[in-house]
């Protein structure tokens, strides 16, 4: 453990030592209008979230975590603001990005951010399997309308990003993780060129505050 | 505060830090002439012949370092270089898989230019076998380093065999004892080995001291740092004088208090281990029970992450350390654990306590009911059944 990670601030710290909005009951008791189950104990973290949905809302959200300090301390505010002024529409709950809950939280050590990427992948399976469950299939929003970086492999700059917020770093480890660029291998400095451009906007000061664009 | 990682650093002892306030205003240089400089050479000397008595050697086998990251790079890089002018390596290196990052990435280093490095892998408890480092050697194999006791897990390797099968084969042996030192007995007469490394800052002495044992008939060693003559030219540098008095003064403590610290922590340590494991369920004791250092242990709490478990336990004012992924800022955990052929998610979920010489049965009292308290809180949340 370096020092430096400890760099938490007040409200991370007061998510993870309280964290709000933890499922305590059964799952059937719950009775939940949607689940979402991300993320394996093998890497070191995982992720379920429930909702139940009131007039396209979400009017309640609890969750569950298998994660360190940054993932229960993010999860918890993202309980907080999925929830909060009569809860978000399922639209606008979607498109929760982990950079709106680390802004929130009033930054994140950057090599911590990874560990915060699952709540909001987690609630977006929730909202899906909501989606399913109540047969509004058509609803379920088209992720792939982000850049298509590598065609072969149909990889979009997003799911760059996303690799980047969950701490890889360079473009070897990004090759090893997506297999970006190995079959016509053209579109590598593209991918060279994101994969430095969002570590630049993800890991150039020790903290992360999400409000940088 | 109950501090229980003293694997990664020990307090000063109260006798220590005594003889580093007696000898703050001793500025002299060891070298001068004059009566400043020999009355610090004198101190100095003292302090490495209390050491080389502690270790059975002769006081010409220590070399002071900075400590043992310092030692273990000497000697690595010596190993398989002719000469400090000289930048080409080559040649073999057997070490094992659950090596200190200072064995580690200086092998790794090396092995970019023309060494080849051979890992031992452990067994699932975390031993190493004597006959796969027989099997390994080659006749271009220029060392062998494997570590005393490991420090993640207190694992003690079976030093003395390994040393055998090095001499008989005429191969210069290294050891890195930082954790072994002043816990269990070490005897250089008895075991044939050509190098050790330890650091002050693991018996109670400051950070920044440590030493390197080198056996006189062994193969010169050539200098990290070259310079001027200090330690008999193999490390240059003005000494760190107030450091080598202190780790003195620590080893003359350790060799006082060593046995009845072993009998008392060792005590405290079952206690802790066993008073966690009467409440808890689902806790696995990594390493070897039995092979294994008296002041550690490393549990893993399944289907809960390490990281928050170490935030709450410092909540509680406890210190202890973690081999989750978390903790290292990286993406994999502890090699040390995954090397034990479990889970990742065990090594994930991993806890070392580390006791030393000022922990208190009430500090192990408080600790079992906080982990106790910690490690149900987590699990509540936790999606894994």
């Amino acid at each position: 453990m370096d020092g430096k990670d400890w760099n938490y601030s007040e409200t991370v710290k007061e998510h993870f030592f309280h964290p709000k909005n933890i499922l305590e009951i059964d799952e059937k008791e719950y009775n939940p209008d949607g689940v979402g189950y991300v993320g394996s104990p093998a890497c070191g973290d995982m992720m379920k979230i429930f909702i139940k949905v009131k007039d396209d809302r979400i009017a309640d959200l609890k969750w569950q975590t298998f994660g360190c300090a940054s993932a229960i301390g993010s999860t918890s505010m993202l309980s907080v603001m999925a929830t909060r002024n009569g809860g978000m529409t399922l639209d606008e709950a979607w498109k929760l990005t982990p950079e709106m809950i680390i802004n929130e939280l009033g930054g994140l050590p950057a090599n911590k951010i990874h560990c915060s990427v699952l709540g909001d992948k987690a609630l977006r399976e929730a909202i899906k399997d909501h989606f399913k469950r109540t047969g509004q299939e058509d609803r379920i929003p088209d992720d792939d309308k982000s850049r298509v970086i590598c065609e072969c492999l149909n990889i979009t700059e997003d799911d760059i990003r996303m690799e980047i917020l969950e701490g890889v770093k360079d473009f070897k480890t990004l090759q090893e993780r997506t297999k970006i660029g190995t079959v016509c291998g053209k579109c590598q400095d593209t991918a060279k060129t994101l994969v430095d451009f969002y570590v630049g906007r993800y890991y150039t000061d020790d903290i992360y505050t999400g409000d940088k664009k | 505060m109950i501090y229980l990682d003293n694997s990664a650093t020990t307090p000063l002892h109260p006798k220590v830090k005594e003889k580093i306030i007696q000898t703050l205003d001793l500025f002299g240089n060891p070298s001068s002439m004059h009566t400043s400089g020999r009355q610090v050479r004198a101190l100095v000397e003292e302090s490495r012949r209390e050491i080389a008595d502690f270790l059975n050697c002769d006081p010409d086998e220590i070399i002071f370092t900075a400590g043992a990251s310092e030692a273990n790079n000497t000697v690595l890089k010596s190993a398989t270089t002719c000469c400090a002018f000289c930048n080409e390596s080559r040649g073999h290196i057997i070490t094992s898989n659950i090596e200190h990052p200072s064995v580690m990435n200086t092998l790794q280093c090396l092995s970019k230019q023309h060494v080849d490095v051979t890992h031992i892998k452990v067994n699932s408890k975390g031993l190493i076998d004597p006959k796969d480092v027989e099997a390994a050697i080659r006749p271009d194999t220029m060392m062998i380093s494997i570590m005393y006791i490991n420090n993640e897990i207190g694992t003690i390797q079976p030093i003395k065999e390994i040393a055998d099968i090095a001499k008989k084969h005429n191969i210069p042996m290294h050891t890195d004892a930082v954790q072994a030192v002043g816990k269990i007995p070490i005897d250089l007469q008895e075991l044939p080995i050509d190098f050790l490394s330890m650091s002050g800052h693991k018996i109670y002495a400051p950070k920044g001291i440590g030493i390197l044992f080198k056996r006189k008939s062994s193969k010169n060693i050539c200098p990290l740092i070259t310079g001027g003559h200090q330690e008999k030219s193999m490390r240059a540098g003005t000494e760190n004088t107030i450091g080598i008095i202190a780790l003195g003064e620590a080893v003359r403590q350790c060799r006082l208090e060593m046995d009845e610290n072993e009998k008392r922590i060792r005590a405290l340590r079952d206690k802790l281990e066993q008073g966690i494991m009467a409440q808890l369920d689902h806790v696995i004791v990594n390493g070897d029970p039995e092979h294994r250092a008296y002041n550690i242990t490393n549990l893993s709490f399944m289907n809960i992450e390490g990281e928050s478990i170490l935030l709450r336990l410092d909540m509680h004012d406890i210190a202890v350390s973690t081999g989750s992924a978390c903790s290292t800022g990286s993406l994999e955990p502890s090699y040390v654990i995954t090397s034990l052929e479990v889970d990742p998610e065990i090594a994930h979920s991993s806890i070392r306590f580390s006791l030393g010489r000022q922990t208190s049965e009430e500090d192990i009292d408080k600790t079992i009911e906080a982990v106790v308290e910690t490690v149900t809180f987590l699990r509540k949340m936790s999606p894994i059944i």
